[in-house]
């Protein structure tokens, strides 16, 4: 029973670290991509190539980024966020912050291709196309959201530099398979993969059939 | 357009909320840097909860090997290092980091290796003599890397050889104990490895014990509270109420009560 409490305590705060850096990398990643996709500034190019670059961002270099932000001998160190869940949110943000912009900008680009005549006869500046343009490149925007879920809730080498892998408070499903690994619990560890591939199954198909309901239902 | 806004700010609302509704932090915590041989043979899961039934204090641990351990120290991003190598140690107090070194318990290392013994290891008569033995033979060798405490007494044990270990039977595997275990029995090749490591690792394959027992494999553990001259946010009062607790009777204890398979892991240093 206790080890059950546990299980499900790491499988809670996996999903908690990851979907809130989903919403807040799409917080800040859709109106920026979108912006990015309307914009007309020099070294455009430049922005767009290092977002594009950054979707490649070892998450083992983003954790150390982070991680030497926020420990005590950093910029933020007075913030005490480092080995925190609080800490591997923004570890996992900057991961997908990339993914989400770089796709947004480009379906915004399409769409803003297809249909810029039509919503600027309709006195629609660019600015406010923006909900529009995103509004209806929501389906393909769903897939770079959960690119970017999957990026985040795959990887071990950010969580574990700034969280700690601190048992009850920032062991995840990724840190906790690791320390299995080198335990030589090879069973356990491959159980806990499998809970985690079927969670993540779950959550795709949930989206996929949501977004084949709006396309149904709005499209 | 307004539904979309709409549910923009749902989303964006929610992602707030989710963040409020973290836990609120523990009244108290301290936070131990130590090694990944305590934390992996689960020592910790069996005295913590000893001493947080004792003082309400909870200890979360981050495991690294001995060296990052001490790092993290330096930066200021645990209250207490417990790790094990003293050299290491001793500089760390030396520096100013850490306070005071205190000695806490003890196991030992073994040399683990396949059973069929192909460099001949049970026969040697040392620690070092062995270690010559697998390097004559030019028999795999799978070694830590990372200047962790295991890391280093292999260095030391090494230099006792008179060995240089370089070459295609060396395998510097630049990961933890149990990573490098792992692939040691993968191999199979021979490995420096803690007892209490061994004992509670559960992927052995060909590996046994074959060497053990000289006086050069003992392994002992200090715990330093990081120096709040340093860093003014070290919470010194209940990270020394930690150490003066485990090499207490009662910390002492809790130490020898934990086992593996009937066989105690760790020696409490205090008499």
């Amino acid at each position: 029973m206790a080890a059950d409490a546990a299980l499900m305590q790491i499988i809670g705060l996996s999903l908690r670290v990851t979907l809130t850096a989903v919403l807040v990398a799409c917080a800040i990643g859709l109106p920026l991509g979108a912006a990015l996709a309307l914009a007309r500034f020099p070294g455009r190019g430049a922005v767009i190539v290092v977002f594009n670059a950054l979707m490649g961002l070892p998450p083992v270099v983003a954790g150390l980024v982070v991680y030497l932000m926020l420990s005590r001998s950093g910029p933020l160190g007075d913030l005490a966020l480092l080995f925190t869940p609080e800490a591997m949110i923004l570890a996992q943000t900057v991961l997908i912050l990339p993914i989400v912009v770089s796709l947004t900008r480009s379906v915004v680009e399409d769409i803003w291709a297809e249909y810029r005549e039509q919503l600027q006869s309709l006195g629609a500046s660019r600015l406010r196309a923006v909900p529009t343009l995103l509004w209806d490149g929501r389906v393909s925007l769903l897939t770079g959201v959960l690119a970017g879920f999957g990026r985040a809730s795959a990887e071990v080498g950010a969580v574990l530099i700034v969280g700690g892998n601190i048992a009850g408070h920032t062991r995840t499903m990724t840190t906790a398979i690791t320390l299995e690994t080198s335990r030589g619990n090879l069973g356990l560890a491959v159980a806990l993969g499998i809970i985690l591939l079927a969670l993540t199954l779950t959550l795709n198909a949930v989206a996929w059939g949501a977004g084949q309901w709006a396309r149904g239902r709005l499209g | 357009m307004t539904h979309t806004r709409r549910s923009a700010l749902l989303g964006f609302a929610s992602g707030l909320a989710m963040l409020a509704a973290l836990p609120a932090v523990a009244q108290e915590f301290i936070i131990v840097a130590s090694t990944t041989s305590t934390e992996n043979s689960g020592l910790f899961g069996h005295i913590l909860p000893m001493f947080q039934a004792e003082t309400g204090i909870e200890v979360r641990v981050v495991s690294q090997g001995t060296g990052q351990a001490l790092e993290t120290g330096r930066r200021g991003d645990a209250d207490v290092v417990f790790v094990h190598a003293r050299a290491q140690e001793e500089a760390f107090v030396a520096e100013g980091y850490g306070v005071q070194r205190f000695d806490v318990m003890y196991n030992d290392f073994v040399i683990v290796g396949p059973a069929d013994d192909p460099a001949g290891v049970r026969a040697a008569d040392s620690a070092a003599a062995a270690m010559a033995a697998i390097a004559g033979a030019g028999a795999s060798f799978a070694s830590r890397g990372d200047d962790s405490g295991t890391h280093t007494a292999e260095k030391g044990l090494w230099s006792a050889a008179g060995i240089d270990p370089a070459g295609d039977w060396y395998l510097s595997t630049g990961s933890g104990m149990g990573a490098t275990l792992n692939t040691a029995a993968q191999v199979p090749a021979y490995a420096l490895t803690d007892r209490g490591t061994w004992l509670s690792f559960a992927n052995r394959g060909p590996l046994e014990i074959v060497a053990q027992g000289d006086p050069v494999l003992f392994n002992p553990y200090g715990i330093i509270l990081v120096n709040p001259d340093k860093h003014a946010h070290v919470k010194a009062e209940q990270g020394q109420a930690f150490i003066d607790w485990i090499v207490s009777e009662a910390g002492q204890q809790a130490i020898a009560s934990f086992t593996v398979a009937g066989e105690q892991l760790f020696f409490p240093s205090v008499q």
